[in-house]
């Protein structure tokens, strides 16, 4: 049984219709990444999954239970994370605040935290308003981290960074999927998307329009349904 | 606003846009009827009529004020009973000083836009809920310099003597048709407001303030007209009910229960609509006529109802008819009409 | 009574309006309401201390050990039922919803108490003083609530910057929507703060019926006082909030000595509007919202 379960999911933005009828699976332990260009609604996506955006239709199963309708709040009970786009710190709250504030009990501690993102290290007890990019995205995980999550959804966490930055931060989600924690990550960069996922899948316009391991799919292949080439006009 | 694009095979005009529908062009007209037909009441029904025909001018007008710096200029003030107040004693100085008694009304309410003014430069640096509360402690702060004055009465207040030259029934008469012509030019005043470029950026202030203030649109300067229209509006209600009442005590006049009916009536009627605080006072004035007896029950009632609407019908009665039927008096909206006959579709609010 | 005097007395009489204040700036804190009802709500501790000590005997000390957990879970039904529907509604809607709750219950005070002045009486604290100077004594009563009030806003200050549930508050003011995410109930989070904020409110309210008669009219004016000592203090701040009170206290106690008792309420608001004017941001001008 997969850890989660997406059903036919209908996601709805005032008038825009964001995510239609998306079906996806996630086994446990597994690591997928979701790509797509702007406005494909992988974000939506992601949200819904995590309790921030109600569907309009289908439903969400996490290890087996009907999650839905269940608040937000009360799914990172249950072990799901998101760190949204955008990173969305508590701005006046300082570093360790922001990660002690997430904190449930498991493997993922202020100090093992801190120690998976090194550069945070001297910058515990500064305020969120106060770091650069790189430190606020790594402040971002960290905190979706201490709630020990079992799945955790990653949104975007390269935007806006610069290459080093992005680096550690992927070396740190090496840490992360080494620890069984199953992974669904956005990426708009192909490349570190197909380098760390075993599975890869691709929306457009809010549908999901390729799926397949990292090995049996070509850049190319997936290039085409992210822009939407392979496509007969209507 | 831009041409729609045609779609394939349809007609090659150009769709037109319409500030006026039938039906607001009716009621228009109905309206400029009404006034003549309210202009003739006091030959037709005695002085009991027009004072309480006045209490309700008063009420509309008090809505109407409240519903434009709220509900349009986005300005929530627990405090315009600082103009009634100012409004009722400027009447008593200036009669004091020997002008007569309905020119003081108009000149009252005038003298109310003047001090709405520096107190706009005082009280816009508060937002919110907390501009809200400093208008309540500028009325709190007028009622004391009021209550602290002998010359104009202290605390136990004045009466208005200047006007019992007049007979009573003709002064009735005469504070009615005063009343009635303040309402119509206020109302009309905030009609043209609404439909003028200063409403659009009201709106667009309204709607986000910043963004707004990025293209162009002058956030401050259109606050303080609505401000000072509220203001003039608030300050000839108070100078009307002194000429109607011809007895006012600082404690009454600058009561902040003058707020609560102006949330109410604009509230229970709707929010943000033209036609919502007319239809806000009316209900408020009959409740006024059945229960004022009660005591402060009906207050009681008042304001769960006032909390009721809004939880559970935000946009008021108005808003609420508006929203199931489609229907638009005013016009303060915009209307885009395809022209072979087609449906119009409501572009507006 | 001397200028000196009267600034003690100012100073004293400010620990009480920070009282009355520190609800209504949680309450801003946390959930960005200014909540209209908030001295309304004050004095309907202070009947409810009455009804107790009337009924039941009990000194008002004592009656408080009542009615302050009622008032908190009073506090807590009120957001649930009240204010966090009106927060869905838009900006204007918890300040109109807060303000017929304010007529509500004033009016219900009035029909059931009738608009008699009552008083509470704090036993032997009412008239113990403690003579200082030949002109200058401090009375027992003032020095207690100045005392309980310093207490309650260092520890709310405590609590907000280091316990886990001040934590959340302060996360959930800054961003609601994703302290959901990170797992925090913030209608819980709003409920407690909206607890605290009535306990703290009928606390004051109590200690205002013990210093003075009331009525149940004074709930806006408590509420007037309440907002300007957070104004002039500066919001976000609870320090604000107590230099605020003092400040507020001094300018009626100083403007009674210099002008007369009737206009000790009128420089109150004069030292208000100054603020506004002149360094709107309050004393302690707190952290912008966001960056």
């Amino acid at each position: 049984m997969s850890l989660l379960d997406v059903r036919e999911l209908d996601v709805r933005h005032g008038l825009l219709h964001a995510v239609r009828g998306v079906s996806v699976a996630v086994e446990g332990g597994g690591t997928v990444a979701l790509v797509g260009a702007n406005g494909a609604g992988k974000s939506t996506l992601l949200r819904t999954i995590a309790g921030g955006h109600r569907p309009s239709h289908g439903s969400i199963f996490f290890d087996g239970v009907d999650v839905t309708r269940v608040p937000a709040h009360k799914r990172v009970g249950l072990g799901i994370g998101l760190v949204p786009e955008g990173r969305h710190l508590f701005l006046s709250l300082t570093v360790e605040e922001n990660l002690r504030v997430a904190a449930r009990p498991g493997y993922w501690t202020v100090e093992r935290v801190l120690d998976a993102f090194p550069l945070l290290a001297d910058r515990r007890r500064s305020r969120a308003v106060n770091l650069s990019g790189g430190e606020r995205q790594a402040t971002a995980i960290g905190r979706t981290l201490m709630a020990n999550p079992r799945l955790l959804l990653l949104d975007e966490v390269s935007l806006g960074l610069a290459p080093v930055a992005v680096d550690d931060v992927y070396r740190s989600l090496q840490t992360v999927i080494e620890q069984g924690t199953t992974v669904l990550l956005v990426e708009q960069d192909l490349g570190r998307a197909m380098g760390i996922a075993q599975r890869v899948i691709c929306m457009l316009e809010g549908r999901l329009v390729l799926e397949g391991t990292a090995d049996e799919l070509t850049r190319e292949r997936v290039t085409e349904a992210y822009f939407g080439l392979g496509r007969v006009v209507a | 606003m831009s041409a729609v694009a045609a779609p394939a095979e349809a007609q090659p005009a150009r769709p037109k846009v319409q500030r006026w529908t039938r039906t607001s062009l009716a009621f228009a007209a109905g309206m400029l009827a009404l006034v003549v037909l309210l202009a003739l009441v006091p030959y037709w029904f005695g002085p009991n009529t027009t004072e309480k025909l006045t209490e309700l001018f008063v009420l509309v007008i008090l809505a109407a004020m409240w519903n434009v710096l709220a509900g349009y200029g986005g300005l929530v003030s627990v405090g315009q009973q600082a103009f009634i107040g100012i409004g009722a004693y400027a009447v008593i100085v200036l009669t004091d000083h020997g002008i007569n008694g309905y020119l003081a009304v108009v000149l009252a309410a005038l003298f109310c836009g003047l001090v709405s003014l520096p107190t706009s430069l005082l009280v816009f640096r508060l937002r919110g809920g907390q501009f809200a509360i400093g208008m309540w402690v500028v009325a709190e702060l007028f009622r004391l310099l009021v209550t602290n004055d002998q010359s104009i009465g202290g605390g136990t207040g004045r009466s208005l003597d200047v006007l019992n030259v007049y007979a009573p029934a003709d002064r009735q008469a005469y504070t009615y048709w005063v009343a009635l012509g303040l309402m119509a030019v206020l109302l009309f005043l905030g009609l043209i407001l609404l439909r003028s470029r200063l409403g659009s950026s009201l709106q667009a202030i309204r709607d986000d303030e910043r963004a707004a203030e990025s293209v162009g649109v002058p956030v401050a300067w259109a606050k303080r007209v609505v401000f000072l229209l509220a203001a003039v509006g608030c300050g000839a209600a108070g100078a009307i009910t002194i000429a109607n009442t011809l007895i006012v005590t600082p404690a009454s006049i600058f009561s902040v229960q003058w707020s609560a009916f102006m949330i109410f009536m604009v509230l229970v009627g709707g929010l943000g609509t033209f036609e919502g605080p007319v239809l806000g006072a009316l209900v408020l004035f009959g409740i006024q006529q059945e229960f004022s007896n009660d005591g402060s029950w009906y207050l009681v009632g008042l304001g769960a109802v006032a909390i009721l609407v809004t939880l559970i019908l935000p946009r008021g009665l108005w808003g609420f008819l508006v929203d199931r039927f489609h229907i638009r008096l005013v016009p303060v909206g915009y209307t885009l009409r395809q022209l072979l006959g087609a449906q119009a579709r409501s572009d507006g609010q | 009574m001397t200028y000196v005097d009267a600034v003690i007395q100012g100073i004293l009489l400010g620990g009480l309006y920070a009282l009355f204040a520190c609800g209504l700036s949680l309450m801003f804190g946390v959930m960005r309401i200014i909540n209209l009802a908030h001295g309304d709500l004050a004095l309907l501790g202070t009947f409810m201390v009455l009804l107790v000590t009337e009924h039941v005997g009990l000194s008002p000390f004592a009656a408080l050990v009542i009615v302050l957990p009622g008032a908190a879970l009073a506090g807590y039904a009120l957001q649930y039922l009240i204010f966090n529907r009106s927060l869905r509604g838009g900006e204007l809607s918890p300040m109109l919803a807060t303000f017929g709750l304010s007529v509500v219950i004033g009016n219900v005070l009035l029909e059931a108490f009738s608009a008699d002045t009552h008083s509470l009486s704090a036993g032997a604290l009412t008239t113990a003083s403690w003579r200082i100077s030949s002109q200058i004594s401090i009375s027992a009563l003032s020095a207690v609530i100045f005392a309980v009030a310093v207490v309650v806003l260092v520890g709310l200050q405590l609590m907000l910057s280091y316990t886990q549930l001040g934590r959340q508050m302060r996360a959930t003011a800054d961003d609601p929507a994703t302290a959901e995410l990170v797992g925090i109930n913030s209608k819980r989070v709003y409920g407690v703060a909206a607890a605290i904020a009535l306990a703290t409110a009928a606390l004051a309210g109590t200690f205002f019926g013990m210093r003075s008669s009331f009525d149940p009219t004074l709930g806006p004016s408590q509420l007037i006082f309440a907002f300007e000592a957070v104004v002039i203090g500066g919001l976000g701040s609870l320090w604000g909030t107590l230099v605020g009170g003092i400040a507020l206290g001094v300018a009626q106690t100083v403007g009674a000595q210099a002008f007369g008792a009737s206009w000790s309420i009128f420089c109150g608001h004069a030292l208000f509007l100054a603020v506004l004017a002149f360094r709107s941001q309050g004393i302690f001008a707190a952290r912008e919202a966001t960056a």
